[in-house]
């Protein structure tokens, strides 16, 4: 046994070795298993669809499971540095996973994106950057689009995760020296059988939203509880539901409702002057050609947003330093910050030096379901 | 709280509560029988709503080629077993053939009815008769040739059939949710209190299973064996009865029970591959307030759970589960106070 593992040991040394030489190395912890699969997956779908190779260099793309549980995300992240010798790591797509990796990333001075919205300030992670948007400029549109509207009180019901818990608070900091303000915060479980409990409490004020905070599919079953209960006021989900599946899971109940979300979903949509509709139709095209007609996926678009900005750094990277170095993976974040604004999919990024979140606020968009499909609402 | 929130309440718990009362049954049941602490159960709900969901798209589902699997592994690990003990091919290949027939049937059926889109009961019968077969094919492959190890041994087994039959969940399904369509799509207002069809028919079910069950167990050849085999199994064996088939068939009404809770817990909530183990331990504590002993006990335990569970999420939404399980600590320490040493059997 022990022969064994010397054995793999020396021949995943070897292959490092020659890749360290040759290919620029990316290290990609997502959740496979477990119970944000539903995120990782569509990922690493779309990993598959990126280019083989940038500025002539081949890229090697190494994509490990952590069944979304941190201490393997580490483990991962730590094998990624230390044998693979990788020039980027990136992931995972749940905020606790993606936090293990930052800690890995930062001691060891390699640059990572992360695929859930996390705590980049410099004094935390200095080597991470957020690939999706952060709550807080989610939550700037969502807030926007109330006032408009008119709303004053609002019901929460969210995800009794980290999720859950970011929406909630920079919901508040945007909502903050309004007249607007929350009049109920519930929480649920993706795997609940019955939210009735927690919808009758958000309803029993009679606000005049709701924000549901979930994803994918799990985003259905609080609204069919919220209409159960018969409640006729707005609801707004988040953009971790902005795919197709609210609406197979949901049916009729989710229509009318309002949903924030990155602009690829509705590529088609944009106006021709919006800064990502090129690069969104592009993905839009390539991944409905394989996956079927309105199957694009806001966690697919992030995994797609990160090649986008790969070629747009590495051939800069290059110019200064050879991958597999110290040097080159400075170089990566150099190039990173001074970059300048990235059109993508989900928005346009501007990383420097002291933001590593990228988007700005006027990223988000609100969509209203109608007849079963997107609506681009006017901002 | 007023009153008309309290009845709300109370209807949506027991109407969970129904459900883990079926699981906690389940679970008494193969402990008593077998003495294996059961976690997968839940996982059989998962199979069963979200096999019916697939078949509800018109797709045959990957159930369908687990069954297959399983069966045609169940069946080699049979050829070989007979082969050993007799050294006659013939009959070791009829032994593993036997084991072969029902899933084979099964199977092709359901290749043939699944792009036929029938109707919702037939699909859900169809989806009833998959998961009940994987019942005693796990048994077959898990637990049969360990049937005389600890509890501790069988409990480990447990939790490994569990996480393998949730990966193959995510494997088959995919990872996002379903929700079934309702059996009976109506409601009705008594008060404040507004009642789905299908709470009814989650009602009504269970409790003609729970009384199913019990008459199957008073008035049938086979419930009488499968008794006698949980009060005594040694006893049960010198007087003729298989404890094989005694452990092939409890898995395989947990299975069913299993199978029926999915479907019917299907159009209440959205059910993932990952959904059934939650659900089932919910039917365990069900079980440990019965003392894992005790079917009545277990049920009136699982509507406790249920009620519970819904008065939590209402107080403190955050602390739900929370509430739930430390239930189990009061029960644990008034059975240790009062029940003495019950363990011998170690």
């Amino acid at each position: 046994m022990k022969n064994i593992k010397n054995l793999i040991a020396t021949a995943v040394a070897v292959l490092a070795a020659n890749a360290a030489q040759a290919d620029i190395v990316i290290g990609i912890s997502l959740p496979l298993t477990g119970p944000t699969s539903a995120l990782g997956i569509p990922m690493k779908n779309s990993i598959a669809m990126w280019p083989t190779s940038i500025g002539g260099e081949k890229l090697k793309v190494i994509i490990l499971d952590d069944a979304t549980d941190p201490s393997n995300a580490t483990k991962n992240a730590r094998r990624f540095v230390s044998d693979e010798k990788v020039d980027i790591l990136m992931g995972s797509a749940a905020t606790p996973a993606a936090n293990a990796v930052a800690v890995v990333a930062s001691e060891s001075g390699t640059m990572h994106f992360s695929f859930s919205p996390i705590d980049v300030s410099l004094a935390k992670s200095p080597w991470s950057y957020n690939m999706p948007q952060s709550t807080l400029v989610m939550s700037h549109a969502i807030v926007a689009h109330m006032k408009k509207l008119g709303v004053k009180s609002v019901g929460f019901l969210g995800y009794a995760d980290a999720y859950g818990e970011l929406f909630l608070r920079d919901m508040k900091v945007k909502m903050a020296g309004s007249d607007m303000k929350f009049v109920s915060e519930e929480r649920f479980a993706r795997t609940d059988t019955s939210v009735t409990a927690q919808a009758l409490k958000v309803t029993a004020g009679n606000p005049d939203a709701i924000l549901i905070v979930a994803s994918g599919s799990g985003a259905a079953m609080p609204h069919k509880a919220l209409i159960e209960r018969g409640y006729k006021g707005k609801i707004y989900q988040t953009h971790g539901a902005a795919s197709r599946d609210l609406m197979r899971v949901g049916g009729k109940d989710v229509e009318g409702s309002f949903v924030v979300s990155g602009p690829g979903t509705v590529a088609e949509q944009l106006p021709a002057n919006h800064p990502s509709k090129k690069v969104a139709l592009a993905h839009v095209e390539a991944w409905e050609k394989t996956y079927g007609a309105n199957s694009r996926n806001p966690f697919a678009g992030h995994a797609y947003d990160a090649s986008v900005v790969l070629q747009k750094i590495i051939p800069i990277a290059l110019k200064t330093a050879k991958p597999g170095t110290k040097e080159f993976r400075g170089a990566l974040k150099q190039a990173l910050e001074t970059a300048g604004p990235i059109a993508l999919y989900h928005g346009t990024v501007n990383y420097t030096a002291t933001n590593h979140a990228g988007y700005t606020d006027d990223t988000g968009v609100i969509l209203q379901i109608v007849n079963g499909d997107w609506k681009l609402q006017a901002k | 709280m007023d009153f008309s929130i309290a009845s709300i309440l109370l209807v949506d718990g027991l109407t969970n509560g129904a459900i883990y009362a079926l699981l906690g049954l389940a679970t008494v049941l193969v402990f008593a029988v077998t003495r294996v602490i059961f976690i997968p159960q839940g996982e059989f709900v998962t199979y069963g709503a979200l096999t019916l969901a697939i078949l509800q798209t018109g797709k045959v589902p990957g159930t369908v080629w687990l069954l297959l699997l399983l069966a045609g592994l169940a069946g080699l690990a049979e050829i070989y077993q007979h082969w050993r003990r007799h050294k006659q091919i013939g009959r070791a290949l009829l032994a593993g053939l036997k084991i072969l027939i029902l899933p084979t049937a099964i199977a092709l059926i359901t290749l043939w009815a699944a792009p036929q889109q029938f109707s919702l009961l037939v699909q859900a019968l169809l989806s009833v008769c998959i998961v009940t077969a994987f019942g005693p094919l796990v048994y077959r492959l898990a637990y049969q040739s360990l049937a005389d190890a600890s509890s501790l041994v069988l409990l480990i087994v447990s939790v490994g059939v569990h996480f393998a039959l949730t990966g193959l969940g995510l494997l088959f399904f995919g990872a996002e949710g379903f929700r079934n369509p309702p059996f009976w799509d109506a409601r009705f207002s008594l008060g404040a209190v507004n009642l789905s069809g299908q709470a009814i028919i989650i009602a009504l079910a269970s409790l003609a299973l729970i009384v199913m069950l019990w008459l199957f167990f008073e008035r049938t050849l086979y419930g009488k064996a499968l008794r006698a085999t949980a009060v005594n199994r040694l006893g049960a064996r010198l007087m003729g009865i298989s404890s094989q088939t005694a452990g092939q068939l409890t898995l395989a009404m947990a299975a069913l029970i299993g199978a029926l809770s999915g479907l019917l817990i299907g159009p209440t909530t959205t059910i993932y591959f990952d959904s059934g183990f939650l659900i089932g331990l919910k039917g365990f504590i069900a079980a440990v307030i019965g003392g894992l002993a005790s079917y009545p006990g277990a049920a009136l335990g699982a509507l406790l759970v249920g009620v519970i569970e819904a008065f939590g999420s209402f107080w403190a939404s955050s602390f739900k589960e929370v509430i739930v399980f430390t239930l189990i600590l009061p029960v644990l320490f008034w059975r240790s106070v009062t029940g003495g040493h019950s363990d011998e059997e170690h």
